[in-house]
């Protein structure tokens, strides 16, 4: 019971943050809402029982990422967007879109089986350390190599002009 | 886990849809990142449901390397922006024509 409240709390915290991020007009307003969703989206980690997934989302995304975003915004230096009146064909396609994906996943997602399964209780840093480093090595130190390149093109891309 | 699998799929499949929602809505670039960020999260927490609703650990490593390649992306995608916005002075995604000519 106490994690059925406790996964509607987080859900729908995360559903309003997220419905925040998509009408605020001002992106630094956007990006704390995001920043809010992701925190929440941490606590659901935790009535999962992955504790360490839950500390990555809080470290990783709230916390570098998200950081990432607001020292971008706030470099930019940008003016808070103009209230838009008129309502284009491409809002109403977008929005046709995304309501008819909604209802494809929610459709697909809720005819499966509805009993909640016994097996929890793992999803601890020593579980996955486990499996990363003896199974998934490989892809681990490809991964570190993905970032540094990541790191000296972004460096690259942000101090040169290009025409 | 004592919540079903159900209800973790159909809020991230609504998490999801939000995300799209903010790809096809709005003009900001960077708030066009930031919903491909929301949409990464809803398949993380789709990852992590079906890992541990199954019991297999792999799910969660999966979820490690889509956060590392979603920190990547955000920063290779926000150094772009800053390189268009010193050429072009904007970051409205229907100004921005760089293939055009």
């Amino acid at each position: 019971m106490v994690a059925t409240s406790l996964f509607l709390f987080f859900a729908i915290i995360a559903i309003i943050a997220g419905l925040g991020m998509l009408i605020s007009r001002n992106p630094v307003t956007s990006a704390l809402w995001l920043i809010l969703a992701m925190c929440s989206i941490a606590g659901l980690y935790m009535t999962m029982n992955a504790a360490f997934i839950a500390v990555i989302q809080v470290l990783v995304y709230a916390g570098a990422i998200m950081v990432l975003f607001l020292f971008v915004i706030m470099l930019l230096n940008l003016s808070v967007r103009q209230k838009e009146t008129r309502i284009g064909w491409n809002h109403v396609l977008g929005f046709v879109l995304g309501v008819v994906l909604l209802v494809q996943l929610v459709y697909v997602s809720a005819s499966g089986p509805g009993e909640p399964s016994e097996i929890a209780s793992m999803g601890s840093a020593t579980a996955i350390a486990r499996e990363l480093f003896t199974r998934y090595a490989l892809p681990f130190e490809i991964i570190g190599l993905l970032l540094l390149v990541a790191t000296i093109g972004a460096v690259m891309l942000a101090q040169r002009k290009f025409k | 886990m004592e919540v079903a699998l159900n209800w973790y799929l159909v809020l991230s499949g609504v998490l999801f849809a939000i995300g799209v929602a903010g790809v096809l809505f709005r003009s900001n670039v960077i708030v066009i990142l930031m919903s491909v960020e929301l949409m990464l999260n809803a398949v993380n927490l789709t990852l992590v449901a079906v890992s541990q609703s199954l019991g297999d650990i792999s799910g969660q490593v999966l979820v490690f390397f889509v956060m590392a390649v979603a920190a990547a992306e955000a920063a290779v995608g926000l150094a772009i922006v800053i390189a268009i916005f010193r050429n072009k002075l904007t970051i409205n995604i229907s100004k921005i024509r760089l293939f055009r000519y």
